[in-house]
């Protein structure tokens, strides 16, 4: 009997993971499509498409489209531009909006609940309604500068960044985080003489490492994915992120090797912000139910 | 001494382009070509000759992808962040004119004689635009594949009937040879549908849009020819002559070439891909006569000054600098265009006489027509490929047009007959 219950533990082992495999390759064949036509002349490319080929580094295999893509675009700076829109944005809407939800969860002030149904709700606000009145906003603010007072937000960095810093679903994240942590511990600080700016900073946030790596990564998604809002903001070539610059590659007759060779580039920072971020991210999504 | 003479010639070199600098009033412009090097390094080559050879102008270039520039146009304009010179697509110019992205052009008449009419942008009787190139679609073939079907080569003064065209990939189709008789280039969407395939309908004696009153597409697009050319379109699909809309992009742009289809509706932007891919017998041939004439779509890119700039004298100046031949004939070499002149054509590699894209320049002089002049042009050609779409993949004909007709004529009405 013990034999046997052995011999279906195995088969079911073997078939999870026979499961479990096939949906990774499922998930994973895009991406090896992508890097492997990277490599491939554009009528190779294309011809490979209705064949396994597609999936494998054979013919002529090269970095020509790499040299190509950094040639046509200046995909160093777009790089750049996403980065730092980025990080600048999740770290400081990390900040922000986490402050928020502690003022949601633990402070005591007229009027909290119904501003955080407010703030909630805009989550079913699509950006494109709000976006031409936000550009004609953003279009008039007034900034100081090197160069003294300036109006006009257009056409650099801290437009592409301060309208994003606070969103409804970071701010849910957090206050659905709060709501769970102990009210003992923020009350025994309380007790002990701690403020609340201690609370925040020494008590709650350390406590938080799920709810912000899953908060930062989709941010990060967000902001880095980023199309429509510099398409319309953005009118120098200097200040343009990422998927604005993979226009660039879209001609007359498509340089569909170059745009692989591009994908695969700019691909490059999300992996490596999600495998750093991966363990406290899988956390989250256990603890907190959250799907992203 | 020899310290002395070198620094009083640099403070005097200095001082001189500091007072051109000076003097030279400066033009911003914005240019769809960002991602083409070679359309860029022309576009500098222009401008640089442009701000060194006279002191009045500076013009500056802030370039952007072809595919999201219109959006970025019409942000700016919301914005009121618009730049002197703009780049724009002829059929989409009525539409900027009339929402006053742009301005009357102040160029003299003696710049523009001898161009192509379909590089003129014209709205409300007054030049808007000049383009230094066009385009020009044709039906690809080789030559070996009309002499094995027995098919009669077509030409500008005597091209395919209906019923020719017809046989044709009749023929095709029969032989077993291809995949599909004709590829129309299913797999490109947006203007290409109206660009491409609204010559079909007019060759068949109807229109997007009532060219007569530009108020209505009642008449033109759901009347007989229209139905006549509804019917026709959908036989490719339901026949099996033409691949459908769920087209593989990679087919459209390689199955001419390695011989899946025997005929492809294809640009001159393809013609040098396509003899590059192999096809040393390929023939440009002219668009089919359906009934009404012979028809190709017609008007590329465009300079113009925006309805913001205070100068468009200078805009002029710029344009009229730019439409050398020597410019034109570089812009063809550089990126396949046809040049707006025959002087500018004699010039080029590909478009002078005997030239392995010759055909297209005789193609735009004889066949070319502008898409409708209007500003309610930008949302009809989005209904209209729509339609197509949809007949293509089995909706009902004459619902699917008089749909059409009416969206069409509801925006037409909405704009307030669009300043016709």
């Amino acid at each position: 009997m013990a034999a046997v219950n052995a011999d279906n533990h195995g088969l079911r082992l073997v078939t999870r993971y026979v499961v479990l495999t096939l949906i990774a390759i499922i998930f994973i064949f895009p991406l090896i499509f992508m890097m492997v036509s990277s490599l491939k002349p554009d009528l190779q490319l294309l011809r490979d498409t209705s064949s396994v080929r597609a999936f494998l580094p054979v013919g002529d295999i090269s970095l020509n489209n790499y040299t190509a893509a950094f040639s046509r675009a200046p995909v160093g700076l777009f790089v750049f531009n996403s980065v730092l829109v980025t990080g600048a944005t999740v770290v400081l809407s990390l900040f922000l909006c986490s402050m928020a939800a502690f003022s949601f969860v633990f402070l005591n002030w007229q009027g909290r609940d119904l501003l955080l149904s407010v703030i909630i709700a805009t989550l079913i606000v699509p950006f494109e309604t709000i976006a031409i009145p936000l550009l004609l906003l953003v279009s008039k603010l007034p900034w100081i500068g090197f160069d003294g007072l300036s109006f006009g937000w257009l056409n650099s960095y801290r437009v592409q960044i301060i309208p994003w810093i606070a969103d409804g679903l970071t701010v849910f994240l957090f206050v659905q985080f709060f709501k769970d942590l102990p009210r003992e511990l923020i009350e025994a600080s309380r007790v002990e003489g701690a403020t609340w700016w201690q609370i925040y900073r020494r008590v709650v946030m350390p406590l938080s490492g799920p709810v912000l790596a899953t908060a930062a990564i989709l941010k990060f998604l967000v902001m880095y994915n980023q199309y429509l809002w510099p398409l319309i903001v953005v009118q120098e070539e200097t200040y343009r992120p990422v998927l604005v610059g993979l226009q660039y590659f879209f001609q007359l007759n498509t340089a569909w090797g170059e745009i692989m060779a591009y994908l695969t580039v700019i691909t490059l920072p999300v992996l490596a912000f999600y495998l750093v971020l991966q363990r406290a991210f899988i956390a989250s999504i256990a603890s907190t139910g959250v799907k992203g | 001494m020899t310290n002395t003479k070198t620094l009083a010639g640099a403070l005097l070199l200095t001082t001189s382009f500091g007072s051109m600098a000076m003097a030279q009033t400066e033009l911003t412009m914005w240019y769809h070509g960002g991602g083409n090097e070679v359309e860029s390094a022309i576009i500098t080559q222009i401008v640089d000759d442009f701000n060194a050879g006279q002191a009045d102008w500076m013009v500056t270039v802030e370039s952007f992808p072809q595919g999201s520039y219109n959006d970025s146009v019409v942000a700016g304009a919301l914005a009121g962040n618009l730049p002197c010179i703009l780049d724009v697509d002829g059929p989409v110019m009525p539409n900027w004119a009339w929402a006053g992205y742009m301005q009357p052009l102040p160029i003299s008449d003696a710049a523009i004689e001898g161009h192509l009419e379909s590089t003129i942008g014209r709205w409300g009787g007054e030049v808007y635009s000049v383009g230094l190139w066009e385009a020009a679609v044709a039906l690809y073939a080789r030559q070996s594949t009309l002499d094995e079907l027995g098919l009669r080569t077509p030409t500008l003064d005597s091209p395919w009937t209906l019923e020719e065209f017809m046989g044709a990939l009749e023929a095709a189709k029969a032989s077993g040879k291809y995949e599909y008789a004709f590829d129309p280039g299913m797999a490109w969407t947006g203007e290409w549908y109206p660009y491409a395939f609204s010559p079909f309908l007019q060759s068949f004696g109807g229109d997007i849009v009532d060219r007569s009153t530009y108020q209505t597409a009642d008449g033109v697009l759901n009347g007989d020819a229209g139905l006549a050319f509804g019917a026709w379109w959908q036989s490719l699909f339901t026949e099996g002559y033409a691949p459908g809309t769920s087209q593989d992009p990679a087919d459209r742009d390689t199955g001419f070439i390695d011989g899946k289809y025997a005929f492809s509706w294809n640009g001159n932007w393809a013609g040098v891909a396509t003899l590059d891919g192999g096809v040393e017998d390929v023939v440009f041939l002219p668009a089919p006569d359906f009934g009404n004439g012979s028809v190709i779509g017609a008007g590329s890119w465009q300079f113009g000054a925006s309805g913001t700039c205070a100068h468009p004298e200078g805009v002029a100046a710029f344009v009229e600098h730019a439409l050398q031949d020597k410019y034109l004939a570089a812009f063809s070499d550089g990126i396949g265009l046809i040049p707006s002149t025959t002087e500018g054509a004699a010039l080029t590699a590909n478009y002078n006489a005997g030239g392995a894209l010759e055909p297209f320049f005789g193609l735009s002089e004889a066949q070319a027509l502008v898409r409708p002049v209007s500003p309610g042009y930008v949302v009809a050609a989005k209904v209209f490929e729509k339609a197509l779409a949809d007949i293509a993949n089995g909706a009902d004909v004459a619902d699917t047009l008089d749909a059409a007709v009416d969206e069409i004529d509801a925006d037409i009405e909405r704009n307030g007959g669009y300043g016709h």
